[in-house]
């Protein structure tokens, strides 16, 4: 199963290789012209009949995750993270260093010898570190080295009502559904184009951009979800199982709202369940796209992904197929010539 | 069964404090081959007896089944599911945990909470509380209520893995790596002459109220009982004194609760094997079975021996399988230095 | 509903504080003297009725016992200095009446004090209405208890009344004891003392009796009254199964066993996991080589207060759990 494969490699911001050559491997039969730019970023081109307009779909191929940063005289990994993560999240997990996907776990100071308020206060990085099992600093650098990224232990799993638990499910449920439209669709044009480094800053995204010069883009994200008990609805930016989220506006762009409606008109006549993405927290690639040389305008389709940004977010089957239901009718319409 | 593979077999299973039963069964199999008999008491304690040379003498070993969990509390509307704990959890260490809540059948979840966009900036400092935190098995409360019942248990779904240097990460070697000391100590005593008859008892609730120890060493009523747990491993945040290092050896602890003249020989038996071992403090009870084990009855002479461990009551314990290989060795060792003649010798203060 | 609320009236009034449980202790005995086998006393005060059968022995414990106040001081002006005995809060106690052994009544209030929310018991008194050390030491003497002083009650859904800790327990058990007529087990009703203290009854009567199984009736707490802590239990609800609190981990077998008579004779029943407190139970189980226990808990609002609620219904579907449970073939283990 491609998803499985996907969140289960390893592509922190980056070090996005290891993603990076299986995206290459899935879709090198299904591209006309297919590279990799100077930054690590995938352009591939579909060829079809129609060339009016300039289509760009995109999706990063990066996870949030850590860099090793130091190794301690017993042994043990200093580290830093990459990407947004909440510190509080890192402790008592199990985690890949390097390409030799190293095990190590990040631990902490057993409860019995802890103050009361050393517990309600969360713990800082300057106190967490990574345990290989190695037993002094020399035995530590036989397996890794300064520099080496890490990326969250966590297996692919299906559960609940139609769910999905997997780690960098932001953004491999972008990947994978691009990789579907690029096996899929025949005989429409469009750039498909998988990223790098957007978790650090949206780096990738702009020379990308800049290359392909698209009249329109389409960004496909794993996004914000959270549905607490007893939460107000508009504190909650997705739900889970409503179907694909169209942006309003984030923290980086406010999205043309004649492609949001025209979007909306493609769901509706199809029938086709969708949501609005409600926060205006975070951003993505789009913020680099619709500014890239004269400018282009942009939409931002996501899949709701609760707990992103840990190493067990959790998605469901039912919005993943509502989404390529969507992106179907959309490449259908933009194939007519009357996006 | 070779050492790893049964630590691995007990560290994936699942016995929170007094919901062991589902361990009762890999634990009589593996130790079947080696003892004489082996019962299951009222609360639950497996004991398993290999007899001795003679019956003047018996020593109780006792390692604790149970781990540290959570448990359901309520059900939400959503369906997420409240919950508590059994025994001590830092609570930082279950965020973001996959768990297995083990209802009529057993369904994965995920511990989540208040998102971090919602929070302020001075909050984000702040530890987030067990009573915030909500576990989300993707079921509707219909549903939920279909195979989860409140009282549930909840256990951290976490598969052992192996580190470099013979040394494993998993949940729970709190105190199964003690059950692999009995297990190795009884592998020993099968090709060694011992004149004591062994208890070797893996108990139940210890870290909610020895339950188990408490009760078992009232039935047996042992001349020895000792307590094989887990002693707190060192890393950058523990002082020496109150850890022992990885790979060095069994701790063995010193202090009010230990019978010196036991320690003593424990000590000799040591050095004449070769085998290392490290020092540990412990001024008044220990938070052992050794506790409960020498205030039952008319008291009974208790030692401890401990596995070093890192992350103590996390998911991501450590230990190192050559400690383990280590303290069963010892502990067979010294039992076979116990006799009938030495015994009074030994006790005297 | 047929509710003897004059029993449960007369038990939450009849004076008891913990070591000393000789009034309510004579209270009880007189309940059910013609309806058991055998009655003993232990060392320290625990109640211990026997009531015949032949299948497991099982102990049924209720504690006598409840909270008090007990006097070290008294100053030259007349007022009484306390210490607690038993969990008590300095905001229930501030401005209660409160009652000795012999009768004498007082109030309780606090020396002025600017932040209420540092209101300590140390910082309070009593005011039995003597204007000298001498009146006082008429009244009362260093080392007495007293009690809240509160009047008790009802309407036809609840009881509100002080000391439904554990009375409301007691009440359960001699309901049980008079309609159980021919015991299908060894029962061994317990009516301990010192639990509000640290179940120390219960330990000393669990091994004299060296049961089979043990269960405890005893007050629980709730989380159904605006913004209450989460916990899944409410008045009206059903008998709560204890499956934990801090004192037990409840044997599975005796937990499920009480459901399973729950649901085959469709009694009302939540489940329990409070996250503090104890019963006689934890002390129980720890009892020799170990004893299966269980424990029926009664919902009760504002445990430890003066105004403790429990809903009737509850209380008979407590009875109608325990006498159904005892009566049962409990081939546990």
């Amino acid at each position: 199963m491609l998803l499985k494969l996907l969140t289960e490699s390893s592509g922190v911001s980056g070090n996005e290789k290891e993603v990076r050559d299986l995206i290459m491997d899935e879709i090198r039969g299904y591209s006309d012209s297919i590279k990799i730019d100077r930054l690590g970023n995938i352009i591939a081109y579909k060829k079809g009949l129609n060339s009016s307009q300039k289509l760009m779909i995109t999706a990063h191929m990066d996870e949030v995750g850590l860099l090793i940063t130091d190794i301690d005289s017993s042994g043990l990994l200093k580290f830093i993270t990459v990407g947004g993560i909440d510190k509080r999240i890192l402790v008592s997990k199990s985690v890949h260093v390097g390409k030799d996907k190293v095990y190590g776990v990040i631990g902490a100071k057993p409860i019995h010898l802890q103050k009361k308020k050393e517990w309600i206060n969360a713990l800082d990085m300057d106190d967490l570190y990574i345990d290989i099992g190695a037993t002094s600093k020399e035995d530590a650098e036989k397996y890794v080295n300064i520099g080496d990224y890490a990326s969250f232990q966590s297996d692919y799993i299906e559960f609940g009502d139609n769910l999905i638990k997997a780690k960098a499910l932001d953004n491999r449920v972008g990947c994978s559904l691009l990789i579907d439209l690029i096996k899929e669709i025949k005989d429409i044009s469009f750039y498909a184009v998988f990223t790098v480094m957007e978790e650090v800053g949206l780096v990738g995204a702009g020379p990308a951009a800049y290359e392909v010069n698209p009249d329109m883009a389409i960004v496909l994200e794993g996004t914000l979800c959270y549905e607490m008990p007893n939460m107000d609805s508009h504190l909650m930016p997705t739900q889970i199982g409503k179907g694909p989220a169209i942006s309003l506006a984030d923290r980086t762009t406010v999205y043309n709202p004649q492609f949001r409606k025209r979007i909306e008109e493609i769901a509706k006549s199809n029938q086709i369940p969708y949501q609005y993405r409600k926060s205006s927290m975070g951003g993505n690639d789009s913020g680099k796209i619709h500014t890239a040389k004269t400018g282009s305008i942009t939409t931002c389709i996501s899949v709701p992904c609760r707990y992103i940004h840990s190493p067990n977010s959790v998605m469901s089957i039912k919005d993943y197929e509502n989404t390529q239901k969507l992106l179907r009718a959309i490449l259908t319409e933009y194939g007519k010539g009357v996006l | 069964m070779e050492t790893k593979a049964l630590l691995e077999l007990l560290s994936n299973d699942y016995g929170v404090s007094g919901f062991e039963h589902t361990l009762k069964d890999s634990i009589i199999n593996s130790f079947n081959k080696f003892s004489d008999d082996i019962k299951v008491d009222a609360l639950g304690n497996v004991i398993i007896f290999k007899k001795g040379q003679s019956n003047n003498v018996k020593i109780m070993l006792a390692a604790h089944m149970d781990e540290i969990g959570l448990m359901v509390k309520d059900i939400e509307d959503n369906g997420f599911i409240r919950f508590t704990n059994i025994g001590g959890i830092d609570p930082r260490t279950i965020l973001g945990q996959e768990v297995v809540v083990h209802g009529t059948k057993d369904l994965f979840g995920v511990i989540g909470s208040k998102p971090p966009h919602l929070q302020e900036k001075s909050e984000q400092d702040k530890a987030i509380k067990m009573e915030d935190m909500t576990i989300d098995i993707g079921l509707s409360k219909d549903e939920v209520q279909k195979y989860i019942n409140i009282g549930d248990t909840i256990t951290v779904r976490r598969n052992l893995i192996e580190l470099k240097n013979n040394r494993v990460s998993g949940k729970a070697l709190d105190d199964r790596a003690g059950i692999l000391v009995l297990y190795e100590c009884i592998k020993e005593l099968s090709k060694i002459d011992h004149e004591a008859d062994i208890y070797l008892v893996t108990t139940v609730q210890e870290e909610v109220s020895m339950a188990g120890a408490l009760t078992s060493s009232f039935k047996i009523n042992p001349d020895i009982g000792i307590a094989v747990d887990v002693g707190f491993g060192t890393t950058p945040e523990l002082n020496k004194s109150n850890s022992i290092e990885l790979g060095e050896g069994p701790g063995i602890t010193l202090g009010g609760n230990i019978h010196p003249g036991l320690r003593k020989k424990l000590v000799e038996v040591a050095k004449e094997y070769n085998i290392p071992y490290q020092m540990e403090v412990s001024p008044g009870p220990t938070g052992t079975d050794a506790r409960a084990m020498q205030i039952t009855r008319e008291g009974i002479p208790s030692l401890v021996l401990s596995v070093p461990l890192r992350y103590m009551h996390t998911s991501v314990e450590v230990v190192d399988i050559k400690d383990i290989k280590d303290t069963g060795k010892l502990l067979a060792f010294f039992i076979a230095s116990v006799s009938s003649e030495n015994l009074e010798g030994l006790l005297c203060y | 509903m047929n509710f003897n609320s004059k029993l449960l009236k007369d038990l939450v009034k009849t004076y008891g504080p913990s070591s000393n449980e000789n009034d309510i202790r004579d209270f009880i005995i007189k309940e059910i003297e013609n309806y058991v086998d055998e009655i003993k006393i232990d060392a320290l005060g625990n109640l211990v009725a026997h009531k015949k059968g032949n299948g497991k022995k099982i102990m049924i414990s209720s504690h006598m016992d409840q909270i008090g106040l007990m006097v070290i001081d008294i100053d030259k002006s007349g007022f009484l200095r306390f210490v607690n005995i038993g969990g008590i809060s300095p905001y229930v106690t501030l401005s209660q009446k409160v009652l000795f052994e012999n009768g004498t009544v007082g109030v309780v209030y606090s020396e002025p004090v600017d932040d209420m929310s540092k209101l300590k018991l140390e910082n309070m008194y009593i005011d039995i209405g003597a204007f000298s050390k001498e009146e006082a030491e008429k009244m009362v003497n260093i080392g007495d208890i007293c009690i809240y002083y509160n009047g008790f009650d009802e309407n036809d859904n609840i009881v509100f009344t002080p000391y439904l800790d554990d009375r409301v327990g007691c009440f359960i058990a001699i309901e049980s004891i008079k309609a159980i007529d021919t015991p299908k087990n060894d029962l061994f009703f317990v009516f301990s003392v010192q639990e509000e203290v640290g179940l120390r009854g219960a330990k000393t009567a669990a091994y004299g009796v060296n049961p089979d199984v043990g269960i405890a009736l005893d007050v629980t707490s709730h989380g159904d009254t605006p913004k209450a802590k989460k916990y899944a239990i409410g008045l009206d609800k059903g008998a709560a199964i204890k499956v934990k609190d801090n004192s037990i981990i409840c044997h599975p077998k005796v937990r499920e066993q009480l459901v399973k008579i729950a649901k085959e004779n469709n009694i009302p029943y939540q489940m329990e996991v409070l996250e503090f407190g104890g019963t006689d139970s934890g002390a129980i189980h720890l009892t020799k080589e170990g004893v299966p226990s269980g424990v029926i808990s009664i919902p009760t609002r504002y445990v430890h207060s003066t105004i403790e609620m429990a809903s009737k219904k509850d209380i008979t579907n407590c009875k109608e759990l325990l006498v159904r449970f005892l009566n049962s073939n409990l081939e546990l283990f």
